[in-house]
């Protein structure tokens, strides 16, 4: 039984032209469907405007989708009252992108961690303050580092506060949307390495939403691929990666610099109309789908 | 083989008491239509040597040592109104992030024309039409049409081809890259390095790419060097640093980039 499953998830916004022109709907995510098990790490990749983040923001409710079911441990969450659903987030909680913007520059990094922890009533002052050195051991961050201030630290430092944060309430699926993209690359791998070192130790599950088809195929054990919208292509990952399907996966996977100068370079660049933008998600191949 | 850029122990530090130099003893050298990458980490001084080969430095920025040859003059000294004629003309740069180096409420026709003729390449009236031959250069399409918008009209792949024809309007010898396509998506970024490539074949001009993407580095350039705090720590033929890099640092950087990874959840300091 998956942990988490979206059927249907739809999001559209209204955009008004001023008063005499009729609004236009944009579709930013269309009919998006797909299931995450337990202890899986879920990769959602596409270009920026595909509605990855709106996705992940609407399976939180951080954004009130306009249609489709969320389940969380087969409970449909987009039927949960405001309380209930502040309830729900205690197990699911979301890594930013930009650990610059994301944290209180004016709170000290330990009461930035603790705070869930306070708005949830969970324990006694020293228990939290406990918790919070626990959570900082977890994370790789000295513990002595609690009673400073976000702009002391470094950015991949920085992502690891944002991390202990999301873990502070126990939770168990954590989408990280795009939370290590502002990185440097050596960083970024160490940021990988403790997310997926985390998954391990705490049985997590993840939604790892990212632009960088690098990174995913080296993390997750499936992936779906969004294109204006839409889900055009899912399967395992080396399925996926070995046989791309959809035009808009092969276009992306071509667009990938590699690191040898003397590979073959074959660049496929995308025909918008080489493919139907309605067509629904078939099978291609065991546990691999695509919109064609 | 003569240098068109020869850069001799740059050293460039910001004034503050007991800080460290930013850039120190920097050199390397770029012969005419040949592609440097420029690799390194944020902090490790890529940027800065860029902004101090155009003199563009802003205090408390300085650079305290070194030259700067190109086209055989030294760069840093010489005289300001001489330096603007090298700007734009003789050395371009291409920024990362467009939105931020278009002017907002400038016609992009106008902005390719304002490089043409700020250094008396053509008159106001030829500069519009070679406004119109550029964006077709850089392939964007109907040029003739969007010579009128502005940029805040343009996606960004072609706000950045946009600003390539800015770059390129008064065909510069070299080219400076600062992190061209990091802001792009993949897709868009593989077609605008496609771009400077055919570009640099058609008109001979030498680039120097500044990255922290080996991936990029690997498509683009004849040769790299590896920055780190301020120090060229490696350079060498692209493939040679890519197949046997001999410097720690440099092979870190390489296992770091995904696909290629090789790294372990460390403590940070």
């Amino acid at each position: 039984m998956p942990l988490l499953e979206v059927r249907g998830l739809t999001k559209h916004f209204v955009r008004r032209h001023g008063f005499f022109r009729p609004p236009s709907i944009v579709k930013a995510v269309d009919d998006v469907s797909f299931s995450i098990d337990e202890g899986e790490m879920f990769g959602l990749v596409g270009e920026s405007g595909s509605g990855k983040s709106t996705t992940g923001r609407c399976i939180l409710r951080l954004i009130e989708p306009s249609g489709g079911e969320v389940y969380f441990r087969s409970e449909n969450v987009l039927s949960f009252s405001r309380a209930r659903m502040r309830l729900a987030r205690r197990d699911m909680q979301i890594v930013f992108q930009d650990p610059y913007s994301s944290l209180n520059p004016r709170m000290r990094v330990g009461s930035i961690v603790e705070e869930p922890l306070v708005i949830h009533g969970i324990g006694s002052a020293a228990q939290r303050r406990a918790r919070v050195v626990e959570l900082f051991g977890l994370v790789g961050l000295e513990p002595g580092y609690v009673r400073r201030y976000p702009h002391e630290f470094s950015g991949g430092q920085r992502q690891r506060i944002g991390i202990a944060r999301a873990l502070a309430l126990n939770p168990a699926l954590i989408i990280a949307d795009e939370a290590v993209s502002a990185l440097d690359v050596s960083i970024q791998a160490q940021i990988v390495a403790l997310l997926i070192d985390l998954r391990a130790r705490l049985k997590l599950t993840f939604l790892f939403i990212a632009h960088d088809l690098r990174l995913v195929e080296n993390i997750c054990s499936r992936v779906a691929v969004m294109y204006l919208g839409r889900i055009v292509e899912m399967g395992e990952t080396r399925a996926l990666f070995a046989q791309p399907t959809h035009p808009y996966t092969r276009a992306l996977l071509s667009a990938i610099p590699v690191l040898d100068p003397d590979a073959p370079r074959q660049r496929i660049t995308l025909d918008p109309s080489s493919f139907d933008r309605d067509a629904p998600l078939k099978a291609v191949g065991d546990n691999h789908w695509a919109a064609i | 083989m003569t240098a068109l850029l020869d850069v001799q122990h740059l050293a460039v530090t910001f004034d503050a008491p007991g800080a460290a130099p930013v850039v120190n003893d920097v050199s390397f050298m770029i012969a005419p239509g040949e592609t440097l990458g420029l690799v390194g980490e944020s902090g490790s001084g890529k940027s800065v040597t860029a902004f101090s080969i155009l003199r563009l430095l802003q205090p408390p920025g300085r650079v305290v040592g070194g030259r700067i040859i190109f086209e055989g003059r030294d760069l840093l000294t010489l005289p300001e109104r001489d330096m603007r004629a090298v700007r734009g003309a003789r050395i371009s740069l291409i920024f990362q992030e467009p939105m931020t180096a278009l002017n907002p409420v400038m016609r992009v026709g106008d902005q390719i024309a304002e490089a043409l003729t700020a250094h008396g390449m053509a008159t106001r009236r030829d500069a519009r039409a070679r406004a119109v031959e550029l964006l077709d250069a850089v392939r964007i399409a109907d040029p003739s049409r969007r010579v009128r918008d502005y940029p805040h009209q343009l996606s960004g792949g072609m706000r950045q081809r946009v600003m390539i024809a800015i770059a390129l309007a008064c065909r510069p010898p070299l080219v400076i890259a600062d992190e061209p396509t990091t802001a792009l998506d993949v897709t868009i970024q593989a077609q605008m390095l496609e771009l400077i490539r055919q570009l640099q074949a058609e008109l001979g001009l030498a680039l120097l790419l500044i990255t922290h993407d080996f991936g990029v580095v690997a498509e683009m350039a004849d040769r790299v060097a590896v920055m780190r705090a301020g120090r060229i720590v490696e350079d060498g033929p692209v493939r040679q640093i890519l197949r046997e890099a001999s410097h720690e640092y440099t092979r870190q950087l390489l296992a770091a980039v995904p696909g290629m990874r090789a790294a372990s959840a460390g403590r940070t300091r």
